[in-house]
């Protein structure tokens, strides 16, 4: 799974974007989990946006992943949001009750 | 009545996870499903095969069967290892249990192949292994 990494500035806080791009599932999920985490690691914990839209396949993998990130972050005193799940995603991102703890941009 | 069916084999390998999801939506295709239908199928069967995949033989590549059936609109998908079998059925069935914890599982498989399909059934005895059967109706309401 391919990802791109830029800074946006979102309400008016800097934020690290991270977009994704393929599928994402337990084969995907590891080394997907290492390279966010160094991304973390080099751009800091403050405020990271997880941009779906190029995800076209996720199943519970890709929540563990994204609990897991938000745990990381959260514990660094930082926020994680994801933003513009497709229909499908969101359908298991809902199922799992992620969006009480993580916010969803649309 | 409507009638096929397909059986393969491989190894407990995750790179067969996108293989076993893609031999799944060409078989359900010929019931001419919606683009979230086969998408459910997919997820379903994903999730039944790395279960299979992480739990059955503790990291070792032995075998995952899929049979797939088409019975008139029915497609009928059982997912099967001759591993470990899971201890209790009821409990791993429960949304966000897990038995690996520190591996960042969700413990939504089952929760997800429930929502996905219309029926799940789980069989699991231990050392002989764990058959997931799973069955969704796909009608199709022709044009007049």
């Amino acid at each position: 799974m391919k990802h791109t990494v830029q800074m946006e500035t979102e309400q008016g806080r800097k934020a690290l974007v991270i977009s994704l791009c393929g599928e994402l599932d337990h084969h995907s999920a590891g080394k997907l989990r290492e390279e966010i985490d160094a991304e973390l690691e080099k751009h800091g914990f403050g405020f990271c946006i997880l941009d779906m839209s190029g995800v076209s396949f996720m199943d519970s993998s890709g929540l563990g992943v994204i609990l897991g990130r938000y745990r990381l972050v959260t514990e660094h005193g930082g926020t994680l949001a994801v933003r513009n799940p497709n229909k499908t995603v969101d359908r298991i991102l809902k199922m799992s009750g992620i969006y009480s703890i993580v916010e969803v941009k649309k | 009545m409507k009638t096929n069916e397909i059986h393969i084999n491989f190894p407990a390998l995750s790179e067969n996870e996108a293989l076993a999801r893609m031999c799944a939506s060409s078989f359900a295709a010929q019931l001419n499903p919606t683009i979230e239908e086969l998408s459910d199928i997919r997820t379903a069967v994903s999730e039944a095969v790395t279960n299979a995949i992480i739990h059955a033989y503790n990291s070792f590549p032995l075998p995952v069967y899929m049979d797939m059936y088409i019975e008139d609109e029915v497609l009928k998908i059982v997912i099967r290892d001759t591993g470990k079998g899971i201890e209790n059925v009821d409990e791993a069935m429960q949304p966000f249990y897990t038995t690996v914890p520190g591996e960042e599982r969700s413990g939504m498989g089952f929760s997800v192949m429930q929502a996905f399909m219309d029926t799940l059934e789980v069989n699991s005895v231990g050392g002989i292994g764990t058959t997931v059967v799973m069955t969704k109706k796909i009608e199709r309401v022709l044009p007049e």
